[in-house]
């Protein structure tokens, strides 16, 4: 049993109290909604003649199904208008502030909450959205939820949840140039597999964590969940505390030192107790890609797939699978890979830091994308693309031959427009390469780094950035 | 809610580790505001696909039909938390799952929609799904209870932790009547935490 740590402590405070059935009543201190997952939710509500309790503890804003080329109303594709025309009218009849698209604060749903300093450190967090995970970053404790709890969100601000373990990833040492938090959680997906964190909260800790930005970290958090984990963390520190300042619902005055404070008391303890301790060392890390269908099938860009028997038996029809799938031979190299479509955004690596990135590495190569590969950008939020308008961001991209877009989910999950079409090949800074991800039944996803799809939509096949990112270093 | 204490009826099973909510509903079947008619969508891509190479997916296999009992192998469930996957699996018939292990958020949908999640271990699974394949017709029980399964002449127990157990054998799967009840200690909790008053001392 895990002691002062973080979640422990996180846990404790929102501990309503234990259910009959064993389970813990947990507080839900923010509640974010998207346009996918709540329509039903409002539905049973009304079914059940039950109301908000909190409605100024949910905020919604629509992402997955929003267009990011022509946005006029209403929507060419009439099912997506519907569920747009459903959750404005859910948050406007029950109270609910929603971000909408043109209000200048619009976005995927787990970049605006943190830009608007809505996610602070201690607080639960539930979405019903699996990547909630990535609110993770600040020290909170987030979890992605079902739409019935949803319902039980909006109804008591509370959700019933089993314990979890807390499982602590130590990860000592720095990152070379040209790895990033993208290299980094890709490679601990790998190492302990998709379901290695089912039962778990992970902690993510150590010097390579702690010298990530706020971006990075959420980068790393994100992706918590394709690990199996049910939540993944970092301990709130000073990053954190410059990050939230100054945001618009970050507290202020006398409030901050308070807020500091008790952002600080939660913190795992020096001396805290963990279900297990697995540890990492940044920098054998290499840039890491996936060349199956599962997050966890990984390898870094020097290295070659893998063969059957590199792993266990019971995994050997889902390596055959991916193998079928993704039309890859053991001993294949990963570098050359020819790719059809670069897509750089996503709640994973869709945020300032990641296009100023792929922007510089754009610049750093000076090539432009050959006409066989289609690249798009499309930034995290509202806010995202303005800053990166200002910054000229979006002029670099579209020189380079990329196009820009506006804000939303994309080719994530592709439940707007933006697909993979037939068995193209997808360079994507997102967070899952499943079957059909993409848009496309056959379709195939190569997950990477920002600065790895650049490299990749340039030359127009999977490419190692580190001697470019060498060649700026120097320059 | 009504208590879930037995499931009895026919299975059908879907054998593959890792199978994500993607593929039990593909995305483009999210864009709706209601669950209604997801049932025939459930495995869409993987059915076609199977077709297309001459095969047969077990959701289209004419003995499966009416199978109430889904049989699966290890981290069933896993990527993207979207309900619509367990909602499309009860529209389609299924009323319990039986396999060596789940991802969480979708255990814990399956808890809301008052479907059991019983885990065996990958001898069980696979000892299941191979009777199942040669006999279709053989009764399936499952007692909640004891999280016993039992297929023909066979018995296997399985495991469903205690507190999950309660939800279905007192019917409390659904858990929003539990939770309303507990309004004022809400309250309780919430003005106890420092950021619900905005920090103010």
């Amino acid at each position: 049993m895990s002691e002062r740590t973080l979640f422990d402590k996180v846990w404790n405070q929102h501990t309503v109290k234990t259910l009959p059935s064993g389970q813990t009543q947990l507080f839900i201190g923010l509640h974010l909604i998207h346009e996918v997952t709540s329509p039903q939710a409002f539905a049973m509500l009304r079914e059940r003649n039950l109301t908000v309790l909190y409605p100024q503890r949910t905020v919604a804003t629509v992402d997955h199904i929003v267009p990011t080329e022509d946005q006029s109303r209403p929507y060419a594709d009439g099912l997506a208008e519907e569920m747009m025309v459903a959750i404005e009218n859910n948050t406007s009849s029950n109270g609910i502030t929603l971000h909408n698209v043109g209000d200048g604060k619009q976005g995927v749903v787990h970049i605006v909450a943190p830009e608007l300093g809505l996610t602070q450190p201690g607080m639960t967090v539930a979405c019903g959205d699996s990547h909630t995970a990535t609110h993770g970053a600040f020290g909170a404790i987030a979890f992605g939820i079902g739409t019935s709890q949803v319902r039980d969100v909006l109804a008591t601000q509370t959700l019933a949840m089993g314990g979890l373990k807390v499982r602590r990833i130590e990860v000592t040492g720095a990152l070379k140039a040209g790895v990033y938090a993208k290299d980094l959680v890709l490679h601990i997906i790998r190492v302990l597999g998709v379901n290695g964190g089912v039962g778990y909260a992970y902690e993510f800790a150590g010097e390579a964590i702690e010298a990530l930005d706020m971006e990075g970290r959420m980068t790393v958090c994100n992706m918590a969940i394709e690990g199996g984990a049910r939540c993944g963390y970092i301990n709130p520190d000073q990053v954190t505390f410059d990050y939230l300042k100054g945001r618009e619902h970050a507290p202020t005055g006398a409030a901050w030192d308070n807020a500091c404070a008790w952002w600080s008391s939660i913190a795992s303890d020096v001396d805290a107790v963990f279900d297990d301790v697995v540890t990492f060392d940044a920098s054998t890390i290499q840039p890491t890609i996936t060349w199956g269908i599962t997050p966890a099938q990984g390898l870094g860009i020097e290295e070659n797939i893998p063969a059957v028997s590199d792993f266990p038996a019971e995994d050997a029809a889902l390596i055959g699978e991916a193998y079928e799938y993704m039309s890859f031979e053991a001993g294949q190299a990963i570098a050359g890979t020819g790719i059809d479509v670069a897509f750089i955004g996503s709640c994973t690596n869709g945020r300032m830091s990641d296009l100023r990135e792929a922007a510089r590495i754009a610049e750093l190569h000076g090539g432009t994308v050959p006409a066989q590969v289609k690249a798009f950008v499309v930034p995290g939020s509202e806010q995202v693309k303005k800053l990166a308008e200002e910054e000229g961001l979006d002029k670099v991209f579209v020189k380079h031959g990329f196009e820009w877009r506006e804000a939303g989910c994309s080719m994530c999950l592709a439940m707007n427009p933006d697909k993979l079409v037939g068995r193209q090949v997808s360079a994507s800074t997102s967070n899952r390469n499943f079957k059909g991800r993409q848009g496309s039944s056959t379709g195939r996803t190569l997950l990477m780094s920002p600065a790895m799809v650049v490299v990749a939509a340039l030359e127009g096949v999977v490419t190692d950035v580190r001697p470019l990112v060498e060649k700026g270093a120097s320059a | 809610m009504s208590a879930v204490t037995h499931i009895k009826g026919r299975a059908v099973p879907v054998r593959g580790n890792d199978i994500d909510t993607d593929r039990i509903i593909p995305a483009r079947f999210l864009r709706c505001v209601t669950f209604d008619g997801l049932g025939e969508h459930a495995f869409a891509d993987d059915r076609a696909q199977l077709k297309e190479k001459g095969e047969t997916h077990a959701f289209d296999k004419e003995e499966y039909a009416g199978a109430n009992v889904l049989l699966v192998n290890a981290n069933f469930g896993c990527g993207s938390s979207r309900e619509h996957a367990p909602q499309s699996l009860a529209k389609w018939g299924i009323e319990a799952i039986v396999g060596i292990s789940y991802a969480e958020i979708f255990f814990n949908n399956n808890i809301a929609l008052g479907i059991p999640c019983i885990q065996v271990s990958p001898e069980e699974a696979d000892g299941i799904q191979t009777a199942i394949e040669s006999d279709p017709n053989l009764d399936v029980a499952i007692n909640v209870e004891t999280a016993e399964i039992s297929y023909g002449a066979s018995v296997i127990k399985g495991i469903l932790h205690e507190g999950v157990r309660n939800r279905f054998l007192t019917g409390s799967w659904d858990a929003t009547g539990m939770l309303v009840e507990a309004a004022d200690e809400v309250a309780a909790t919430a003005g106890k935490l420092p950021y619900m008053n905005g920090f103010q001392k």
